[in-house]
This record gives structure tokens, sequence and C-alpha cells, in this order.
């Protein structure tokens, strides 16, 4: 793929702004923690209620905290979850996909069957009960549980495509040579889901992203550790909205936003590059 | 084919039945430590007793879980309850059942959802119609284009910008809740008038994120459309643009676009849900943040189960009524 770089973003209009702003975000959030006093994100360290001046940036919510350095190390954190969560996500679902592509019969159809359940249960309402029932919720716990309801869209996507690539010319020939189980799997068959996977993680860290935040908007998120969903929730909790104090949720909910449009517009590049290679083959 | 189709439905509709139960009934025995005390505990450390006579409540809940049974004696018991929709007391609320207290938002959260669903259906669809007609007007792109933007964002970040604006800066649309404070709900106008006046703003935070879902959505059927025997017939035919957009192209893109909101409900759930925590709009979603905020361990369930098990049904019932409508599906899924 290494010299169709360029030829892939070019006339890919919203796969090259998607990953650009991602990309912008990506980095944003791996230096601004470092730019930053931390401890002007501690309860108190600064006036309570100001707002954007010369001196607070993005002004100071109402328990005392400097909404850019907030900002700065929330961002991080969310970003954080989704990925790890995309991640984990990812690799139960293209494993389990893989297997019920491959192996059929029962344990395709229970893959499917558990799938198609899964799917039905909406997941913020497992979310809330497990989110309810843990004494403290941190970044990982959140992201673990997110990622385990969140599989399923992999899994089917991966099956479907490896139910197609399956019978193709090449792993037959591969098959017939000897080529069997793992390997076959391995050498013959991923490399040919690569872009089905690499758009199924963006659906999965857009999916974790989202129940994250829901989660967090209830209250249920990590109550002692800074993420934009609960700077969001902070801010409703305290009346922000309410008071006119539009520094405290604007940022976050700018941030977010930016993440969200750039996972659809990535999303809607891969689209394309899959279709395209579909089209091709 | 038909009844192949709809017993494979129906086995998954009742695994998600068993497994939401199951879940519900699982998870707080589970946890460490007396599941009944522990809530009520926290609830007296963080409302200062305030909750009337504890030790009765307690009492009444062991006699009713029977937690010194064993445990499948107490699983039973437990489907015994959710089969006679019998969900408990609210903790918060002694002594409001938690099935009244469900029963009370429900109307809220299903009117919202609904008119919000079904008027984004309507305009989303027509939009990604025009986006895919080579004919249309040039202007429709630029139209579009903010609202597939739009459907990125979660429905209550759009919500937040939504009260502030609507709200707070011009003071146009009330800041919360479902009807006006000073008014006893009736079957007359004004009541209705309030109703529409409050679900403004909740109801358009949810319709500016959809519409851009359903316009991209509707656009690839369309297009797919496009290519077929019958437009280009009807074109033959000399019929009118209008016409054939209309009855040729949307008519038959409309069906698969009907199945994508099966697909969806549970996202639009979840959605709404969080929506009516912004503009503390008196349904499901907001319950369930008041429960959460007051440890309000037997709504929580409540509602979970309830929202898991109304969507499985309705998500039922739309797929055996897809086939009936539309008979391609039964072909492509057996």
């Amino acid at each position: 793929m290494g010299p169709d770089f360029a030829k892939l973003f070019r006339g890919n209009l919203p796969l090259a702004a998607g990953l650009t702003i991602l990309g912008l975000l990506m980095l944003a959030a791996l230096l601004a923690p470092l730019l930053v006093d931390q401890s002007l994100a501690q309860v108190g360290a600064v006036p309570a209620r100001r707002p954007p001046s010369a001196l607070y940036w993005l002004g100071t919510d109402a328990q005392g905290r400097d909404v850019l350095t907030v900002m700065a190390l929330a961002t991080p954190q969310t970003l954080k979850i989704g990925l790890v969560a995309g991640l984990i996500s990812l690799t139960v679902g293209v494993t389990l996909g893989l297997i019920a592509g491959f192996m059929g019969g029962l344990i395709d159809a229970t893959i499917r069957t558990a799938s198609d359940v899964m799917m039905t249960i909406p997941s913020v309402a497992i979310l809330v009960l497990v989110a309810a029932n843990v004494r403290s919720m941190t970044v990982d716990l959140m992201a673990v549980i997110v990622a385990g309801l969140s599989w399923m869209v992999a899994a089917r996507a991966i099956r479907a495509q490896t139910l197609s690539v399956r019978e193709r010319g090449y792993v037959q020939v591969a098959r017939l040579s000897g080529l069997g189980g793992l390997r076959l799997v391995f050498i013959e068959v991923l490399p040919n889901l690569l872009p089905y996977i690499a758009a199924s993680f963006v659906i999965a860290v857009g999916q974790a992203m989202l129940a994250t935040i829901g989660l967090e908007a209830l209250g249920l998120g990590p109550q002692t550790e800074l993420t934009l969903g609960m700077t969001i929730f902070w801010a409703q909790f305290y009346g922000a909205i309410i008071r006119g104090m539009w520094w405290w949720w604007g940022p976050p909910i700018l941030a977010l936003a930016l993440i969200f449009i750039g996972l659809l517009l990535t999303s809607a590049g891969m689209d394309r590059v899959a279709n395209k290679r579909l089209g091709g083959l | 084919m038909y009844l192949d189709y709809v017993i494979r439905r129906f086995s998954i509709t009742l695994l998600v039945f068993v497994l939401a139960v199951s879940i519900n009934f699982a998870l707080p025995r589970l946890t460490p430590g007396d599941p009944v005390e522990q809530q009520l505990n926290q609830l007296i450390s963080t409302s200062s007793g305030s909750i009337g006579d504890v030790k009765a409540i307690v009492e009444s809940y062991r006699a009713r879980f029977g937690l010194d049974q064993p445990v499948w004696r107490q699983y039973l018991d437990y489907w015994g309850m959710v089969l006679r929709l019998d969900l408990g007391f609210s903790l918060a609320n002694y002594p409001e059942r938690v099935g009244e207290s469900i029963a009370a938002a429900m109307p809220w959260t299903l009117g919202l959802l609904g008119m919000a669903t079904l008027l984004s259906f309507a305009v989303g669809t027509l939009m990604g119609g025009m986006l895919a007609w080579p004919r249309a007007p040039r202007w429709i792109g630029w139209f579009a284009a903010p609202f597939l933007v739009l459907s990125a964002i979660p429905y209550f970040l759009i919500g937040v910008v939504l009260l502030f604006v609507g709200a707070i800066v011009y003071r146009i649309f009330p800041a919360g809740g479902g009807f006006p404070f000073d008014m006893t709900p009736g079957f007359d106008g004004a009541t209705i008038l309030g109703i529409a006046w409050h679900a403004t703003l909740p109801a358009l935070s949810i319709i500016l994120a959809q519409i851009g879902a359903w316009a991209i959505g509707m656009r690839g059927m369309i297009v797919s459309v496009l290519g077929e025997d019958y437009i280009m017939l009807a074109e033959a035919k000399g019929l009118s643009q209008r016409r054939i957009f209309l009855w040729y192209a949307v008519r038959n893109a409309l069906l698969p676009q009907l199945t994508k909101l099966a697909l969806t409900l549970g996202h639009l759930v979840s959605g709404a849900i969080l929506v009516e925590v912004i503009f503390s709009y008196p349904g499901m979603g907001y319950r369930l943040y008041q429960a959460i905020q007051s440890k309000d361990f037997f709504v929580i369930q409540g509602i979970v189960l309830i929202l898991s098990m109304s969507i499985a049904l309705t998500m039922f019932i739309l797929d055996l009524l897809y086939p009936l409508i539309d008979p391609r599906i039964t072909n492509k899924r057996s």
C-alpha cells in the first residue's frame, strides 16, 4: 500500500480531512499536558466562575479549576478511552468474526446469535447497570466495559468478508498446497481484510466514545478523573448552562464534536477505499 | 420461509429477554455485600436519614427477595416478579412503586422520540433522495452539508448548545421540564401548546442530528436505484421528473431505509435519554438520571430492564412487518 498513499488521499477528501482532524487532535492531546501547569486543574487552584481573560484563557469553572488546563488533561484521557476500548473491541470482534467465518456450522451460528442478541440490548442499559454496581469507576475499567459491549459490528463485518475471501482462488490454492489453519488465516486471509479491519476500528472507536460520554453524562463516569465527558457532566451538574457559563461546557463540546466529525469523515473515506477494493478485485 | 424467519427473530428476542433479566438478577449479587443494605446505607449517608423506616424496608426486601434462599430459587422468584411486572419500590421516593414511576415517565419518552424520529425521517429521507438525484437543484448540496456534519455529533451535545441559545441567551423557550410549572395538565389546547413548547428544544436536538443520518442512508439507496431499468422506462415514457423521483426512485428506496429504523433503534433511544437529562424532560432518561444521582437502585434496574425489553420487542415487531411490506427482504435473508 506504501506508494499508493498519495493516490489514496487524492480524490478522497473525507479520508484526508478526517485523518487530519484526528491527527491534529492527537498531537494536541500528546503535547498539551506538557505545556500546562497541571496543578491549575485541581479544585480551588484558581478563583471560581471567571469568564475567559488574559490570565485564564478559557475562564475558570465553579470549583475553581482553570478550564484550559482541564481541557489539556481531559482530552488525552477521553482519546485514550476511545482508542483502548476500540482496540479491545476490534481484537475480540475480528477474532470472533474470523472464527465464525472460517469454522461455519454450530460455532458460526452461536457467534452470530450472540452478536444479534448483544446488538438488540442497548449497550447503555448494560453499561448503566455495570457502572452502578462497581464501587469506583476508572478510565481503564470504563474502556474495558465499553469494549465488551461493542465488538459486534467488527465481528459481523469481518465474518461477512471472511466468507467471501475464503472462497477466492488464491485461498483455495493455498489450502490445496497444504497451508492450513492459523497460517492460512494469517498469511492469506487477514492481509486482505485490512481495509475492513481499519474501517471497523474507526467505527469501534466512535461507538466506544459515544457509549463513554453517555455514561459520563448520566453521572456514572470516573468521578475523580478528568475526561471531556465528566467535564460536561460537572458543568451540567453545577448548572453552568443555566448560568450562562459557556466557557465551561463549550470547549469540551467543541473538542468532542471535532473528534466525532473526524471519525465520521475517516469512516466515510475508508468506506470508499474498501468498496473500491471490493469492486477492483 | 417466512415461518423460519419468524422463529429465528422470535428466539433472538426471547434470548434478549432472558439475558436482560439474568443480568439484572446477577449483577447486584456478584458485587460483595448485601445489595439492599448496601444501597440503603449509601442512601442514608448521602441524604442524612430522611427516607423513613429503614429497618422496615430492609426487612420487606429480604422477605420479598428471599435472600436467605438458594440462588436458583431466588432466580425463579425473580422471574416470577418480572413476569408479573412487579419491579419493587423506589428507595428514594418510598412508597412509590418502580412500575408506577416508569409508567409515568414512559409516555414522555415515547412522545418525544416518536415525534422527533418521524419528522427527521421524513425530512432526512427526502433530503437524501434529492442529494443523489442528478437533476435536483444545486443548493440542496450546500443546504444539506451542515446536517451531514451535525449527524456525527451526539444528540445531547447539540442539546446543550440549543438550550443555551434558545432558553438562556434568547429567552424564547423554557429551560427545562415537560410542561409549565403553574399548569395542571388536562386535555385542552393550553396543555397541548405548553407541552409542545417545552418539547421543541429537546425534539430539535434529536431532529437536527438525525436528519443527516437518514439523508446519508437514503442517498446511498437512491444512487443504487438510479441505474435500474424501471427508472429508464419511466423516463422513456416521458413522465415528469417529480413523478419519477417520488413514485419510482424514492418509493423503491424507502423500504430498505425503513429497515435501518430497527437497526438504529437502540442508538435512538440511548441518544434521546441523554437529551432528556440536559432538558430535565420528565421521561425515562431523566428519571434514570435522578435514580442514579440518588442511588435508587431498584428504579435503575427497572428502567434498564423495561428499556431493553421494549427495544427488543419493538425490533421484533418491526422485523416481522418488513417482509410483509417488502418481499425482497425475506429472499435476501434466507
